[in-house]
């Protein structure tokens, strides 16, 4: 129990110091307030005039699931760079040399993102409810179809924890994290539907784990969700899929980034 | 307090270690000495519990470096080569943090932040970032992390490299104050004076191993003291008999026949009579030093070779 609570402390106090590097550089902070504002923007006005119908609503009462995905997913290469940053420094020295809970680390850093997570979501939210986006559900379902999002996100930090841990500094983890987290973003249903994706797309992004958080957040919130047309299973139960998706990310990558933090600091 | 039994080190190609016995009582202060690749970081990294080892073992205070990591941990604090500081926090900050994760409560953390801040003359820098504090200032710091949890065993590695002779100075001073409350203390460094200054014993290492052991009178005496170097006008058939006398062993003599040296003890007005000698003999001179034994004499005589 102790021990427990020491673990706690740790993470606490590690959670805070990111928290005062932030503050200290709210420049970083740019991908989850400025962007998230500019993408939103720009994917509705721009890129949805182009996209005259959208089964069952707006482009706009679409797209702004589909932003919070996609500003979530390309922000999350934050917890790569963070932690390649801190790798770089002589401070993770420093705290592998006190009887701390060695994993606060890692488990401080994906906290503190998953507060800029939140905040990236409400600023999307806000900036949808400034263009005209509307929830269409009841109180409980709204915040499920958020939460669902922030536990996706949560467990794809983990996955950029272990990108940042295998990259050799923060630049080369910066263009490692966009390769693999664009394409995750775009091959999916988050800005357009599927449908008429060619068929090798349009299968991949059916069964990527963001078709089916964005899927389901859809359903939650009460807004068009031409996926549900899709005969893939993820689709046709998408609540189920980004739970299964978010749950099994986790527990694939957390004991990696676990693993690796061990090995490579042990030279 | 803190013993070390033939630990070994390979780093690619490179032994870093290579067969190391380390020992310091509760309470002394071991210096170990020797050139940059010595393997010095290395040893300490071990002790630290920031590497393992690939063969021998160690203890702190009997518990296993690399099986009791936490009880070490508990036990030790650590000031090394390159600051292990947070540069975006200021360095009150740093220090509270590192206190809560030393297992400090959060007011006590705070006190002892300002007690240190205070005793390394970081008061007025206290609530600035790191970033812009001098290299002087960044090794206080260091050293107040490494003691922000009043660890009874202490290691500085290279705690003066790169720092100017009046910081330099000042950091022995509170590396004398803080082994006189009985903290164990194990430092590295490059300099023969500064291990002389602060150790109880020292040992000279050199590609991974101990060449030598012992108080620093002791190895002075085997260095020889000191290093006379003597200049002559022109060159002499008897200075090196005049010079016999003052020299442990013959003489060096350069090929010009123009520069003498050798290790020499040293001893009150030591150059006058060296010069009255020569004069005597009806050599001429045009310059006398004495130099204190360095490092390289150090090396010198215990491997018996240039490095």
């Amino acid at each position: 129990m102790i021990r427990v609570r020491r673990a706690a402390r740790d993470v606490a106090v590690l959670t805070s110091r990111n928290l005062v590097h932030m503050a200290r550089e709210p420049l970083r902070l740019s991908d989850v307030t400025v962007q998230p504002v500019l993408f939103t923007l720009l994917f509705i006005y721009v890129l949805g005039a182009g996209i005259s119908a959208i089964q069952g609503g707006s482009y706009t009462e679409y797209a702004i699931a589909g932003l919070i995905a996609m500003n979530l997913t390309t922000s999350a290469i934050g917890t790569a760079v963070g932690l390649s940053d801190d790798l770089g420094s002589g401070v993770i020295d420093r705290f592998r040399t006190l009887p701390m809970w060695k994993p606060a680390v890692l488990v401080g850093r994906s906290l503190t993102d998953l507060l800029s997570a939140t905040l990236c979501t409400l600023i999307v939210v806000a900036t949808g409810l400034v263009v005209g986006w509307r929830p269409h559900a009841g109180a409980a379902s709204v915040v499920g179809g958020i939460a669902i999002f922030l536990l996706f996100s949560y467990a794809l930090c983990w996955v950029c924890a272990c990108l940042g841990l295998f990259s050799k500094d923060a630049e080369s983890s910066q263009g490692l994290g966009l390769v693999i987290l664009f394409p995750l973003a775009i091959v999916s249903n988050a800005l357009v539907p599927t449908q008429h994706m060619p068929a090798v797309v349009r299968a991949i992004a059916n069964w990527n784990p963001v078709s089916a958080v964005t899927a389901a957040s859809r359903k939650l919130l009460g807004n068009p969700n031409p996926s549900a047309a899709i005969h893939a299973w993820p689709m046709q139960h998408p609540v189920v899929a980004a739970l299964i998706w978010s749950v099994a990310i986790l527990a694939a990558f957390a004991p990696l980034a676990a693993w690796m933090y061990r090995t490579r600091t042990l030279d | 307090m803190i013993e070390a039994h033939d630990l070994r080190k390979r780093y690619g190609a490179t032994q870093a270690l290579d067969g190391l016995d380390l020992e310091a009582p509760a309470g002394t202060v071991l210096g170990v000495l020797g050139p940059n690749g010595a393997g010095k970081t290395t040893a300490v990294r071990i002790l630290t519990t920031l590497t393992t080892p690939d063969g021998g073992s160690a203890r702190i205070a009997g518990h296993d470096v690399v099986r009791e990591q936490t009880a070490v941990q508990r036990l030790i604090g650590v000031a090394a080569q390159d600051a292990t500081v947070d540069e975006v926090l200021t360095g009150r900050q740093n220090l509270v943090m590192l206190g809560r994760l030393g297992d400090l409560s959060r007011k006590a953390a705070r006190a002892r932040a300002a007690d240190l801040l205070e005793q390394f003359d970081l008061t007025e820098a206290g609530d600035r970032q790191v970033k812009g504090y001098s290299g002087g200032m960044r090794r206080r710091l260091d050293l107040a992390a490494g003691l922000i949890n009043r660890p009874p065993v202490l290691f500085l590695d290279e705690p003066t490299t790169g720092l100017d002779p009046t910081s330099r100075v000042r950091m022995w001073d509170v590396i004398r104050g803080l082994v006189s409350d009985g903290t164990t203390l194990l430092l590295t460094t490059q300099y023969l004076d500064e291990a002389d200054e602060l150790a109880d014993r020292i040992v000279v290492i050199d590609h991974g191993h101990a060449i030598a052991d012992g108080t620093a009178t002791q190895l002075k005496a085997k260095v020889g003291g000191a290093r006379l170097e003597v200049t002559l006008t022109s060159p002499h058939p008897d200075a090196a008999h005049a010079l016999a006398p003052f020299i442990t062993g013959a003489p060096s003599v350069s090929q010009d026949e123009l520069h003498l040296r050798g290790p020499v003890q040293v001893q009150p007005g030591l150059a006058t009579t060296v010069v009255r000698a020569l004069d005597d003999a009806g050599i001429t001179v045009d310059d006398v030093q004495v130099h204190p034994p360095s490092l390289d004499d150090v090396f010198f005589s215990l491997t018996g070779g240039d490095r």
